[in-house]
């Protein structure tokens, strides 16, 4: 019966999503403020409904009612109750519930947090919202529907993929899923802006909350992503170019060039439609990426199914969500007017620069994402790229922009000069020099490269502290007056630095992975191994009980100098009701390197394979995405009130006549 | 600058960043280990390709052809598609055997066949669950006849 319920507030959310599409934007190409605030109202009662059927599902997943499909095939009875809740979105139905609750979760709060907002442009944002619900409430309804019954009902499910049953599916699709949907506010604003056929800076102040809002869920996402894949086996790490991994990246690449360019908008009034062309590209990449996901074309554990119908309903989409903003762009982009004129040399242009190298990186790995499927479509035969292509092709184009960071702020607007800000700069210059040498002096030439990836880390992180320094006049004035001048600086201005001081942790994380030490051997308990003046013994391997697996445990004692490090527990598990063996890796970790440890399979006499890594600065792969998000969350803060001096300043050119 | 001057300067440069790319992704093609081309046992049997060529290969792991080394270190054994078999070879040191791989089971690597016919494989891909076998498996099976239908549902669906 509930779920039931379920399914009729999906069909219900459905029709108020066609409503929204439509009534909101007829209201304001004819002025009719009914019409138009009809928009508000369906938008609120569209997330309601999903989240009553969100809620009807859950409630099946966790009741364990197998009547349902989707739980039949996916749940089990014996599954703790973390993962019966987790495993709503662990499959196909489920996951595209998710991802259309989050999208009228955002449709809503523009319903909500919009009340400021031009009537018309509101009425406009909320329906292209509305038209993007629609798309996804059919696309559930007919072809994903999770309500579907069984009969007769199973007497127990299937279980859920064990490798799912980890804490990472808790964390890691609602973050992606916010940060992916996230975007569809700044396309939803650019198509509104290319049918009003103007665009001013109180736009942007719009924009750029919610793309940075986006953005950090988005960073977030991956992060747990690609830490989630570290330390689960046979996921190839903590990045491996996989074709899911890219398709969270693309969006991320082309979002991050977005929060860029908004800024100039916002600032200069300057780079309005490229600015709008990548608030469409970088949800069209989302799209994209949803459906290099769930059309199951893809090789990989996030295809679930394989579904020729909703393949093509996607591509259907896809194409409609894609072609018709575009076209709508070619009609009236160039009808903007342009804004501030800028020298080549000047924050506008380190801007253009980023946004050039981002995009434009982000172009190669499309191009290597979708290069296989495109040629086995056109029957050209099947092959793979693989992660040495990425690395040859992206890392390149990375270089320069990451050595650009520290410049980049240190320029004015309109004109900079390049000469006084790379003197500035010297300090940070000396600081890579100086770990250059110092990591040269330890390491082996054969670690070149990874040699100079730290002293990149080094320049971006100590350049974006000069630039913090430079504001505060840290040194140059009375401590006390340094002191009033930090407190003064806007929180966008400390949300920059820590974000790009996160990216220079993350590569500095990535740079070190070049000196991680590994061991295999077959081991017996109460022997013992040492790697990186660590020595690993294996006390004892016994067998444990889980509630809905058994497992082989091995206990260690990892020493230094003879002082006790950690004592790790690394596991085999075979769940019982797949029979399906995982492994279960064990990892310390003090933040300055990781410790993991992988109990193999055993040899039947008493012998164990283990493997034993030691990763330096490895955590700070994560740690720099979760600084660059904080960044985002601290500049966010700031936002809030230049919001409402937007509003003010728009309130006041409304009364102010003409426009 | 003018506004005009400006905007060529911008396309100069983003065409520029764009040859570069093309410039990267063409060096990165050519060069044999980013590509790998998918082929089945039949395919390998019927047409060996050179040393040098990259090759991901899958099928079935053929059932009794397991044999793991004394050491631990490398793993041998049959992938077959029902038609051919070709004996595979994984140094362990490339990665841990994936939990999911099994006699009888999808499998899908990645390497070389080397010239004595023996493929010696860098990559191991078994990701999938009971319920789920690579695309590339399932049609290089579906072309050998060998292809044993999905799995049933767990019951019916009712309209």
């Amino acid at each position: 019966m509930i779920a039931e319920l379920g399914h009729f507030a999906l069909a219900l959310a459905l029709m108020l999503a066609l409503v929204q599409s439509v009534a909101p934007l007829i209201g304001a190409q004819r002025g009719h403020p009914g019409l138009m605030a009809l928009g508000g109202g369906t938008a609120i009662a569209q997330f309601a409904l999903v989240a009553l059927a969100f809620a009807a599902l859950a409630h099946a997943y966790v009741t364990s009612d197998f009547s349902l499909a989707t739980v039949a095939e996916n749940s089990h009875s014996t599954k703790p109750l973390l993962y019966k809740i987790t495993g709503v979105w662990g499959n196909h139905e489920g996951s595209m519930v998710l991802w259309v609750l989050i999208l009228t979760l955002f449709g809503a709060a523009v319903a909500w947090f919009g009340t400021a907002l031009p009537p018309d442009l509101r009425a406009r944002v909320l329906s292209v919202q509305g038209m993007i619900g629609a798309a996804f409430l059919a696309f559930i309804l007919f072809t994903s529907n999770p309500f579907l019954r069984l009969s007769p009902a199973p007497p127990d499910g299937q279980g859920m993929n064990p490798v799912l049953q980890d804490i990472g599916l808790a964390i890691h699709p609602p973050f992606l899923y916010l940060g992916y949907v996230g975007f569809s506010v700044a396309f939803a604003f650019a198509v509104a802006a290319l049918i009003e056929g103007r665009v001013d800076a109180a736009w942007a102040r719009w924009v750029r909350p919610w793309t940075l809002a986006a953005w950090c869920a988005l960073t977030v996402g991956i992060a747990l992503g690609s830490w989630w894949a570290y330390y689960t086996l046979g996921w190839g790490g903590w990045w491996y170019w996989d074709p899911v991994e890219n398709a969270s990246f693309m969006p991320w690449l082309v979002g991050t060039a977005l929060l860029h360019s908004a800024v100039v908008v916002e600032k200069r009034d300057a780079l309005k439609t490229w600015t709008i062309l990548l608030a469409i590209l970088t949800f069209a990449l989302s799209l994209v990426g949803t459906f290099l996901v769930r059309s199951g074309v893809l090789i990989s554990v996030h295809a679930f199914a394989v579904d020729p119908a909703r393949g093509a309903f996607i591509l259907v989409l896809l194409a409609v969500a894609i072609g018709a903003p575009l076209i709508l762009y070619a009609i009236r982009a160039p009808g903007f007017q342009g804004g501030g004129i800028f020298a080549p040399i000047s924050r506008e242009g380190a801007l253009i620069l980023n946004n050039l190298l981002l995009t434009v990186a982000a172009s190669t790995v499309f191009f290597g994402t979708l290069w296989p499927l495109f040629l086995d479509a056109m029957g050209g035969g099947k092959l793979s790229v693989g992660f040495p292509f990425f690395n040859w092709t992206f890392v390149p184009l990375m270089v320069p922009l990451l050595l650009a960071i520290p410049l980049g702020p240190l320029l004015g607007w309109k004109r900079g000069d390049l000469l006084s800000a790379m003197q500035r700069l010297s300090v940070a210059a000396g600081a890579a020099l100086v770990a250059a040498i110092a990591v040269a002096a330890v390491a082996s030439p054969a670690h070149a490269l990874a040699t100079a990836g730290l002293a990149l880390a080094a320049w971006i992180g100590a350049g974006s502290l000069a630039e913090w320094a430079e504001r505060v006049q840290l040194l140059r004035l009375p401590l006390p007056t340094t002191l009033a001048r930090a407190r003064q600086l806007p929180r966008s201005a400390y949300g920059m630095t820590l974000a790009h001081l996160g990216v220079a942790v993350t590569v500095a994380g990535i740079a070190a992975s070049a000196w991680e030490q590994e061991r295999i051997e077959i081991m017996h308990p109460g022997e013992s191994l040492a790697i990186a003046g660590y020595e690993a013994r294996l006390d004892k391997v016994e067998p444990v009980e889980g509630p809905n697996y058994t497992a082989d445990r091995a206990t260690f004692r990892v020493t230094r100098d003879g002082a006790l490090v950690a004592t790790m527990r690394p596991e085999r598990r075979l769940f019982t009701v797949q029979r399906m063996p995982t492994t279960f890796t064990a990892i310390h970790s003090d933040l300055l390197s990781d410790f993991y440890l992988v109990l193999g399979e055993g040899d039947g006499k008493g012998g164990w394979t283990v493997r034993i890594y030691q990763k330096p600065l490895v955590p700070w792969i994560w740690l720099g995405c979760m600084a660059m998000a904080l960044g985002g969350l601290v500049s966010l803060s700031d936002r809030r009130w230049r919001v409402g001096s937007a509003v003010r300043s728009r309130r006041a050119a409304a009364a102010a006549p003409g426009d | 600058m003018k506004r005009k001057h400006r905007r060529l300067l911008a396309v100069a440069i983003g065409l520029g960043l764009l040859g570069l790319a093309a410039a990267l992704v063409l060096n990165a093609l050519s060069n044999s280990g980013a590509l790998a081309f998918f082929a089945t046992p039949t395919d390998l049997a019927e047409k060996p390709p050179s040393p040098e060529r990259r090759i991901r290969l899958g099928g079935l792991v053929e059932t009794g052809s397991v044999k793991r080394a004394s050491d631990g270190k490398s793993l041998d054994f049959r992938i077959t598609d029902g038609k051919s078999t070709v004996p595979v070879t994984y140094d362990i040191a490339n990665g841990p055997v994936p939990d999911l791989f099994r006699e009888g089971q999808g499998v899908v690597v990645e390497g070389k066949l080397q010239s004595g016919g023996v493929f010696r494989a860098d990559t191991l891909l078994a990701k999938h669950d009971e319920r789920y076998m690579p695309p590339e498996v399932a049609e290089a099976l579906k072309r050998t006849g060998h292809w044993q239908g999905e799995h049933p549902p767990a019951g019916q669906a009712k309209p």
